[in-house]
């Protein structure tokens, strides 16, 4: 897993010691600011701690038990890297889910572009552009899938459930329609290839990498950027964020894009894994994006969010995966489980969370 | 479903024994202090009226008396019994009903259905009698003098002031003995008005209390009974006789001061120099005719007007945030865009709107974010935030307006509402702006920051900005602006340097040629 810090740190008491030595140093007035309703925001801090810290410990309880049902299976290198190469797929959708859900909005489209890309990447034609022309494609489909989205949204003053309602249903046909159904297997070694153990670094399948790297750029973005600072304003508060100059409609076009792309890197992703292009790919990735980064701490209302939550939340899901399979357990039970998960997280969150 | 039908009952109605008294009723949210200690009195058959400006504590108070809201602390007595209201049943149950001003009806069901809606007539216990409620409607509906509104029909389907006679038949369908109408004349025309004026009349002669709440004063002479006014969560005066009292003297209790504040000192003379912010000939159909103005380095301008002058849609409109139909706006002679929020902005312009949490904070950010936000490209290369810089320039702007506490990371909604105010200014010193935009900027402010608002603001003038300030409060506009627009009905009527002008003067300009005067 990547160590990026945690987004507590950025609500930090004082915010000079960790940015950056622009600015002088805390002078002596911030040693006696300490008191008076100190304790409200000294909670919020401890809050977003205990979050991150919560689901670190699901993640350990799941390991715990994975550990001690199958003590050889589970704990194997090869598992590990099973449990994260599965997560990444899913991962890098949910990182662009989750700047969507910080502005307020919701791309139930994911899947569905998910599975469009992965095909419009894989058929006959664009396999003769070799491994440049699939990862190329894969990526324009998502992000024309994001523009299209965006404009409807952003300019076209749809509600965002609606608009990406219409985008899942029409891409999933013309996935279908391309496919007729078929699975369009790769034929390029090079892509073929990047799945095979010998790709891994120092043990560490591409994927992962791709995963890892989508994740860090993600959590700068959101955390250390404008673009990241105006994604939450919008969220928190559109009204405000348009009096306050920011161009609402420009950004909100630009998280869709965000999610599109994120889906056809994803869509890459799964090509590799799969070895092939399928239309029923990614089927339902937009519930689980949306329920790891539900589960992570992102409010689904918007004005908060959290990559690292989210990214926890993929794994908690991947490893529950993992753990019943290994276990030989029904996929309902998984199922049933998955869903008191996110039951119990939005309890403990809502427990935590003070509205204002 | 009559309310305590034992003892009291069969006595005498006694027109001077209070039906309804609320006494020392307080309301706090998270940084202001909504209801100060507010006494209302109400009697049977009385249209007891509920005056005050915007913000001063009118919605919170009705909303306690619906149920809706609970007091902090303070006592209701109901037909001689302490009550506690704990949910808007209970208040129902004790025959108060509240007709909001935006109405509470579920637009897909029928009219029958939103008037029996959580009391319908049943049979077996769940299964709806709709012909019966049907025709009970259609009964309440003749009652109310709207026989043509079709119980069976969508509400969603039916005019605005249809809609209310809807939520009028579904407070009647209870037992009421009192019923909270919350400006129930704005959407409506004369003859609407007229109706509903007779409604009234034949409800209090039924021995049921109105609480009235209108800005309009020439219908509460014509049907109030008696006054109530609010001020800053305060009753300032309780049971003034509705016919009887000089309107200009219920004007003067709402907008007037109750505490002597005192203003910062103005320059000796007026700013000269060329106009910071020009309008020329701004209009918006319905809402203000061509309006002129011109705003000096150093100078605050005010415009004086009551709810309704067109006082706030005339500085969001210069802002950007409404597109005018007519006329321009220059900066430093330079013409905007018009209807665009980011080419004021750009050009210098800055609002502290008047719903300070809808309309300008980010509620669950720090204040460090908040000041930050509309200057993020200075501290920014490429994108990426430089956020020592950004820290070190908000804390220096909330500094430079003594923002306490002085905690740039601290959460903006644990402020009180005069520190929000400032970290709105906070925000707009921080861009570099030129012309600040006050819609009422002590709304939510508690009496006793205000002096201290007051000074940030003329301090803000002294180094250069140009400030266009609206309030409804005249003492406001009148001790800060160093001149005065008064505005009736969307046209400006009189402009004059404000100390040249006194309280009296602008409340006759204000209230000239209405009805009421």
């Amino acid at each position: 897993m990547t160590q990026p810090a945690t987004p507590a740190r950025r609500e930090g008491p004082q915010p000079l010691l960790d940015g950056g030595g622009t600015g002088p140093g805390p002078g002596p007035g911030s040693g006696k600011s300490a008191s008076g309703d100190g304790g409200a925001w000294r909670g919020r801090i401890f809050r977003a701690d205990v979050r991150t810290l919560s689901l670190i410990g699901v993640l350990a309880a799941l390991a715990l038990i994975g550990g001690l049902t199958q003590p050889d299976a589970f704990l194997a290198a090869g598992n590990l890297q099973l449990v994260l190469t599965q997560a990444s797929v899913i991962g890098v959708v949910t990182v662009g889910m989750t700047f969507v859900i910080t502005s307020g909005g919701i791309d139930l489209s994911v899947g569905a572009i998910v599975a469009l890309a992965s095909v419009w990447a894989t058929t006959v034609a664009t396999q003769e552009y070799g491994f440049a022309g699939v990862l190329f494609t894969a990526v324009i489909v998502g992000v024309g899938c994001g523009l299209v989205n965006g404009l409807l949204i952003a300019y076209g003053g749809m509600v965002p459930f609606i608009a990406t309602l219409a985008m899942l249903a029409s891409a999933r046909g013309l996935a279908l329609q391309i496919t007729e159904g078929k699975t369009q297997m790769v034929t390029i070694p090079s892509v073929l290839d990047l799945g095979e153990r010998d790709a891994y670094l120092l043990g560490v399948p591409p994927l992962v990498l791709v995963f890892a790297a989508v994740t860090v750029i993600g959590w700068l973005l959101l955390n250390r950027t404008t673009f990241g600072r105006r994604t939450v304003a919008v969220g928190g508060n559109a009204e405000a964020a348009r009096l306050a100059g920011i161009d609402v409609r420009r950004q909100r076009l630009y998280l869709y894009l965000l999610s599109g792309l994120c889906c056809g890197i994803a869509a890459f992703l799964l090509i590799v894994l799969s070895g092939s292009g399928q239309n029923t790919n990614g089927n339902l990735y937009e519930l689980d994006a949306i329920a790891a980064a539900i589960i992570g701490g992102t409010l689904l209302s918007g004005g908060r969010g959290t990559i690292t939550g989210s990214v926890l939340g993929v794994l908690i899901f991947t490893t529950i995966t993992n753990i019943f399979a290994l276990n030989n357990l029904e996929s309902a039970t998984q199922q049933i489980a998955k869903g008191a998960i996110i039951v119990a997280a939005v309890l403990v969150q809502r427990r935590t969370t003070s509205t204002p | 479903m009559a309310p305590e039908p034992s003892l009291p009952e069969p006595s005498p109605p006694d027109p001077e024994r209070p039906l309804l008294t609320m006494s020392g009723i307080t309301k706090s949210f998270p940084g202001v202090r909504a209801l100060d200690g507010v006494d209302l009195e109400v009697r049977a058959g009385e249209v007891h009226c509920l005056l005050g400006q915007n913000g001063a504590g009118k919605s919170t108070l009705i909303k306690v008396l619906a149920g809706a809201h609970q007091p902090d602390d303070g006592r209701i007595t109901w037909r001689g019994d302490t009550v506690t209201l704990k949910s808007p049943i209970a208040a129902m149950r004790l025959g108060i009903a509240t007709i909001y001003q935006e109405l509470d009806l579920v637009e897909g069901l029928s009219v029958a259905e939103n008037v029996f809606l959580g009391h319908e007539p049943t049979a077996a216990g769940f299964v709806v009698r709709g012909r019966e409620a049907r025709q009970s409607a259609a009964g309440l509906l003749r009652r109310l003098g709207h026989p043509e509104i079709d119980p069976a029909r969508a509400v969603g389907e039916l005019s605005a002031a249809q809609q209310q006679i809807v939520s009028m038949a579904r407070a009647l369908s209870h037992d009421v003995r009192l019923i909270v109408m919350d400006e129930p004349s704005a959407a409506l025309d004369p003859d609407e008005v007229a109706n509903l004026f007779r409604i009234v009349a034949d409800l209090t002669a039924e021995g049921v209390a109105v609480v009235y709440i209108s800005h309009r004063l020439e219908e509460i002479r014509r049907i109030g009974d008696r006054v109530t006014v609010l001020k800053d969560g305060r009753a300032v005066v309780g049971g003034l006789p509705a016919k009887s009292t000089p309107t200009r003297e219920v004007v003067a209790l709402m907008t007037g001061r109750n505490v002597e504040y005192v203003f910062p000192e103005r320059p000796v003379q007026l700013p000269v120099g060329e106009a910071l912010l020009t309008v020329r000939g701004l209009a918006r159909t319905g809402e203000f005719a061509p309006v002129d103005l011109e705003v000096r380095p150093g100078e605050i301008v005010g415009l004086a007007g009551l709810v309704g002058s067109g006082r706030s849609e005339i500085l969001e409109t210069i802002y950007g945030a409404r597109k005018p139909d007519s006329g321009q706006v220059l900066v430093d002679g330079r013409p905007l865009r018009t209807g665009s929020v980011r080419a004021a902005v750009r050009a210098g312009l800055g609002l502290a709107p008047e719903e300070r949490k809808a309309q300008a904070l980010l509620m669950l950010e720090s204040i460090t974010r908040n000041v930050s936000v509309s200057s993020m490209s200075r501290f920014s290369h490429g994108g990426w935030l430089d956020r020592g810089a950004e820290f070190t320039a908000a804390r220096r702007a909330t500094r430079e307006l003594s923002l306490k506490p002085d905690r740039p990371a601290a959460p903006v909604r644990t402020l009180s509402g005069g520190n929000q105010q400032k970290a709105v200014l906070a925000r707009w010193l921080l861009r570099g702006c030129r012309v600040l935009l006050l819609d009422e900027p002590t709304r939510g402010v508690d009496v006793g920051a205000r002096a201290e608002l007051y000074a940030v603001i003329r301090r803000l003038a002294d180094d250069g900005l140009g400030v266009l300030l609206v309030s409804s409060e005249v003492p406001e506009v009148l001790g800060l602006a160093d001149r005065v627009l008064v505005l009736r009905e969307g046209r400006v009527v009189h402009t004059a340097p404000a100390r040249e002008l006194d309280e009296h003067r602008v409340l006759d300009l204000v209230m000239e040629g209405s009805p009421a005067s």
